[in-house]
């Protein structure tokens, strides 16, 4: 539900970094913990981009898997869902990757003939 | 033939009329320069060569630019969260987010707290929903500062709501703010709203799975109120599965286990709500 606001952040974040130039490519990184789905971005970005710089662009997301490290002895540990338990026996993880909602790049046209 | 510069795909010869030899020169190794002007007015000259450059559409797409962003999507907020949260620390006010799933008794907890608490700790109220005034009406009925956010079809409230809010709502230095969260146990998880901390509750007509079936928020937060535990004799609630499923999903979790209606359990938590402000 939460994507529809998300992805008009993003077009709004990239329009205002396009300073009106038509935008090819944007690339997003979305951690697989963040609660964001990127089917939904995606589905998204097609209603949000319309009329704006970003109208047919091509959307590519990266996702980041969740990854933490343990609090007692250290270890790293991937992680599918936002909470694990390391072989030590503990659940204290800090989570250190995985919950990315970032814009990485743009790809903006600059025709020059 | 190239379109830039009209000259021919095939490779030239150069024939050496002393030795009547021909010599195969590769014609497109000549480069084009050309000049292109930034936004800012500087003029950049540079050059393709032809090795890749086969028509014009080619060489529009290699003059796109890449721009690194590396953005926070959430910033905007974020930003709007950490000023609200300054706010509150200026006031010496203890700011709480509420989140739960519709008809968990927030707005039943959170009347009762106020009224006990009256004479020793004022506390002021930002009410999200998306439709309606009710609860901004119950809450207004204790007699405590309250106003009510309709979000419309959003689903829960941001920054930007809350700071909006304040100011309408003016709460008293040393107090408690309370922000009632719109009924939904995943996307308030995602928006920080400069709380000082987030609160949970979970009614147990629920089910003890919750904080795994909804981690993200279970994670997110600080506190956990078991709300209606007055009701534990009809249900079958099973209070220590559902202790242990919020420490599996966030070990440092605190948990307050209460009645809004019987008052049971709310002693603990009002000890946590007045060390909070003097601290």
């Amino acid at each position: 539900m939460h994507e529809l606001g998300i992805t008009q952040n993003i077009v709004s974040i990239v329009v205002e970094h396009a300073n009106g130039k038509k935008v090819q490519r944007v690339v997003l990184e979305i951690g697989k913990l963040s609660a964001i789905m990127p089917d939904a971005i995606e589905f998204c970005f097609d209603i949000c981009s319309q009329g704006t710089v970003l109208e047919k662009a091509k959307l590519e997301i990266i996702e980041i898997p969740g990854l933490a490290v343990c609090r007692q002895c250290g270890t790293e540990i991937p992680l599918e869902k936002p909470f694990g338990k390391c072989n030590c026996g503990s659940l204290q993880l800090d989570l250190i990757a995985g919950e990315e909602l970032k814009i990485k790049e743009i790809e903006v046209e600059e025709l020059c003939v | 033939m190239c379109v830039t510069c009209g000259c021919s795909d095939d490779n030239g010869k150069i024939t050496y009329p002393q030795k009547s030899e021909a010599v195969a020169v590769e014609s497109h190794r000549h480069e084009h320069y050309h000049t292109h002007t930034l936004p800012d007015g500087t003029a950049i000259a540079h050059s393709h060569n032809h090795e890749k450059v086969d028509d014009a559409s080619l060489h529009a797409k290699i003059h796109n630019t890449t721009i690194s962003l590396e953005q926070e999507i959430l910033a905007k907020n974020d930003l709007i969260a950490a000023q609200n949260r300054g706010w509150f620390k200026g006031r010496n006010i203890l700011a709480l987010n509420l989140m739960s799933s519709p008809g968990s008794g927030k707005t039943t907890l959170l009347t009762r707290t106020i009224n006990d608490l009256k004479n020793k700790l004022p506390i002021s109220v930002i009410e999200g929903d998306q439709e309606t005034i009710n609860d901004a009406k119950k809450i207004e009925a204790t007699g405590c500062k309250v106003v009510q956010i309709n979000t419309g079809t959003g689903c829960h409230l941001d920054a930007l709501m809350v700071e909006k809010g304040l100011q309408k709502l003016n709460p008293n230095l040393d107090s408690v703010v309370a922000i009632e969260n719109v009924g939904n146990l995943v996307c308030p998880a995602l928006f920080d709203l400069g709380e000082q901390a987030k609160v949970v509750i979970l009614s147990i007509t629920e089910g003890e799975d919750k904080p795994i079936k909804y981690p993200h928020i279970f994670r997110a937060s600080n506190i956990m109120i078991i709300t209606k535990i007055d009701l534990l004799p009809y249900l079958q609630f099973d209070v220590e599965k559902c202790i242990e499923y919020a420490r599996k999903v966030n070990s440092d979790i605190q948990i307050f286990i209460v009645s809004a209606i019987t008052g049971e359990g709310l002693d603990d938590w009002y000890r946590w709500l007045e060390m909070q402000v003097k601290n």
